[in-house]
């Protein structure tokens, strides 16, 4: 099932398909190893329209909702 | 021998440099705490080594001005050799910056910071395979403790003097006949490009679409502008996908390729710490456990400050009256002797007593990563103000003091939301500020009114926030935070940035306060304070406040905790309640905290935010200051 980052349920894990957005957005999260074909694992979501948080490659990071709505991923 | 620490942001560049250094450099687990850099010079075996520690970046494209700076020095400044340091439990995505690195062809060594963090996880690295797939030094360390750190710096020294670079790793074929084709045509074009960086670098740069080297081929509408295009596109109909993605995912599948083969997975071991963030992150226990580190913060903090406050006064105190045994009052030796005790008095009993243990507290909840967790948490909270999560850290940054607040918003990405931090950062009641609320309010009135003031400050901030980011209706770019591990924080290193950022004020304020009690103590001798207090009398009159207050308020301009012990000088007792009532004390405090920044402050936000926007916030904080006294005055 394909769908963006932010509506993806916690402790769920999915594999990122593409980023759209401009080249700021797409260099941004590449720096953080969020790239095409990485895994990751939602951990956290917070409460009115916060932030995601999510493991990546080990790491934890911190997306805004807006942000999190601009990575496609598949549900593994 | 010039060496600079480049790596990414909370690798701990700062901890390696504050080891050589002596605590120069404020460290602090959150990435992008180094906003400027720094530099040491330390004698090393036989040569004199200078050091420089520069701001975190993920990768050599610059989003932020913090990172930005960064380069710009790389690229700028002759330097011996790059020291990479690298979080090791982060190692597959550190080693995307040290390709990077390795491209410019730089002599460099690879420092494996936290290396038992890493094990820890359960990583366990081939150092000697990386060493050589890299083609330089790879030293491993654990700064904190400073341990490796010797030698890394016998192996850098080494590299220096034999100037020897690492090996460039290639990307895939085609992709590389790309770079190779369009760095041909660049050397044919620009053989005297104005960086001096190697022509592969410059190439990938180009095909990555960054605009710092684009821009100056646009403008000057260079053929090779048009040949980069060509060649963006080539890539582009290859992968089917945006070029500047090509070159990124290459790097990130070598850097991969890298971790897989020198990396052996074994079992992380948990520990209790790990478990913080099913408390401190959670969606309702997270907001609760927030509230509850903050109200004790303050609760400890004010009552530490009032055990030690009341016997230093009153020690002082009686110091006054042997002064007037030995010299003779209404001379003016006396007023001038008198009011440098009234000074000191101030800064010792009154200021310290609040300052340490705030100081320390903050210190303490840096290190341990708790401020990424509030951005966390209050980022939708912020997103109501225009701004986003990350800003939180230069409003917590300011509970401490303006000024680094201020440079801590370039951490924000643009520069409307650096703005609106900066404005609102100014109205947080620093240290100095919370000495005020302390002495004053908790200390006269009671520690509830102080809280209460806190509560009033943010609320206050919230509205301004809002007012501010409906004038300038852009959309927040939104937020994207590494939240590092939790560490546990070392008091050594607590100590020694309490005392660093205390340095300032006992350096900076101290002498401003003798100087200012001097001053004031000749003003009052000579009368002419009845001018300025005339001068001034709009205002105190309009607040209802004495009209002594007037010359405070001058000297709460050049450092605020100012204000306060002049006012005990200019009413003439440190029993400030005898003379004043709750309503005056509550009022001053308030103007005060809000009414035009400290002079250092108005110093950064000129560099920072520009002189418009600087005499804007000026005019805007001296506005919300009148508004808010008066209704103080009337209302409590």
């Amino acid at each position: 099932m394909v769908m963006t980052l932010d509506k993806v349920k916690e402790n769920q894990k999915v594999k990122v398909i593409s980023i759209s957005g401009g080249w700021g957005v797409r260099q941004r999260l590449g720096c953080l190893g969020i790239q095409p074909g990485d895994m990751i694992t939602i951990k956290r979501s917070a409460i009115m329209q916060g932030p995601i948080l999510i493991k990546i490659h080990g790491n934890q990071v911190a997306l805004g909702r807006g942000v999190a709505g601009r990575v496609l991923v598949e549900a593994m | 021998m010039k060496i600079a620490l480049m790596g990414q942001p909370n690798s701990g560049k700062s901890t390696i440099f504050n080891h050589v250094a002596g605590y120069k450099a404020v460290t602090s687990n959150f990435p992008g705490k180094t906003v400027k850099y720094e530099i040491s010079k330390f004698k090393f075996l036989d040569q004199v080594i200078e050091l420089v520690d520069l701001p975190g970046t993920y990768s050599l494209t610059s989003f932020d001005l913090a990172e930005l700076e960064a380069r710009k020095y790389l690229l700028n400044n002759k330097i011996d050799v790059v020291v990479n340091v690298l979080d090791a439990s982060l190692l597959s995505r550190s080693l995307e910056l040290t390709l990077q690195l390795l491209e410019l062809k730089l002599p460099m060594v690879v420092c494996l910071n936290m290396i038992d963090e890493a094990e820890r996880k359960g990583i366990r690295i081939d150092i000697e395979k990386l060493s050589k797939i890299l083609g330089v030094p790879v030293v491993p360390a654990v700064a904190v403790k400073g341990k490796g750190v010797k030698e890394l710096f016998s192996v850098t020294n080494q590299i220096g003097k034999e100037k020897k670079s690492g090996k460039v790793l290639k990307f895939s074929k085609d992709v590389e006949d790309i770079i190779i084709q369009l760095s041909a045509q660049i050397e044919k074009k620009e053989p005297d490009q104005k960086f001096n960086i190697p022509i592969r670098f410059l190439a990938l740069k180009y095909l990555e679409n960054d605009n710092f080297f684009i821009e100056d081929l646009e403008v000057s509408g260079k053929k090779i502008f048009e040949k980069v295009k060509h060649y963006q596109n080539l890539l582009k109909e290859s992968h089917g996908r945006h070029s500047d993605v090509v070159i990124s995912s290459e790097r990130h599948h070598l850097s991969m390729s890298i971790y897989e083969s020198v990396v052996l997975l074994g079992k992380p071991h948990k520990s209790p710490i790990d478990y913080l963030d099913n408390v401190l992150m959670h969606p309702f226990l997270g907001y609760i456990s927030m509230g509850l580190i903050f109200y004790l913060f303050f609760n400890l903090v004010f009552s530490v400050g009032k055990m030690v406050e009341e016997p230093l006064l009153d020690y002082f105190y009686r110091l006054i009256p042997l002064v007037e045994k030995s010299i003779n009052p209404g001379t003016l030796s006396f007023s001038i002797i008198s009011g440098i005790i009234q000074g000191l008095a101030g800064g010792i009993a009154i200021v310290l007593p609040y300052l340490f243990p705030f100081l320390l507290g903050l210190a303490i909840l840096e290190d341990l990563g708790y401020l990424p967790r509030i951005a966390f948490l209050l980022d939708a909270f912020l997103h109501k103000i225009g701004l986003h999560g990350k800003a939180i850290i230069p409003f917590i940054l300011g509970y401490g003091c303006t000024v680094p607040a201020i440079m801590a918003t370039r951490i924000l990405e643009s520069e409307r939301d650096r703005f609106i931090a900066s404005v609102l950062a100014t109205m947080i009641p620093c240290a100095a500020r919370m000495t005020i609320i302390f002495a004053l309010v908790a200390f006269y009135i009671s520690p509830q009114a102080a809280l209460a003031v806190y509560i009033l400050n943010i609320i206050v901030i919230i509205i301004s926030g809002k007012v501010l980011s409906s004038l300038l209706p852009e959309v927040t770019p939104g937020m994207i935070l590494e939240i590092p591990a939790y560490h546990i924080p070392s008091i050594k290193v607590a100590l020694a940035k309490t005392w660093l950022r205390m340095k300032e004020f006992i350096f900076v304020a101290w002498p401003l306060l003798v100087i200012g009690s001097t001053v004031l103590s000749l003003l009052k001798y000579y009368e002419a304070d009845l001018i300025i207090n005339q001068f001034f009398s709009p205002i105190t009159m309009l607040l209802g406040l004495p009209i002594v207050v007037g010359t405070t308020l001058v000297f709460g301009i050049l450092r605020k905790e100012l204000s306060m012990l002049m006012l005990i000088q200019a009413i003439g007792t440190n029993n400030v309640i005898s003379v004043m009532s709750a309503t005056q004390i509550m009022t001053f405090t308030i103007f005060i905290i809000f009414y035009i920044p400290c002079v250092a402050t108005i110093a950064v936000l000129w560099k920072e935010i520009g002189s418009r926007r600087t005499l804007f916030t000026i005019a805007f904080t001296f506005v919300v200051a009148i508004v808010l006294g008066t209704i103080t005055r009337f209302v409590y």
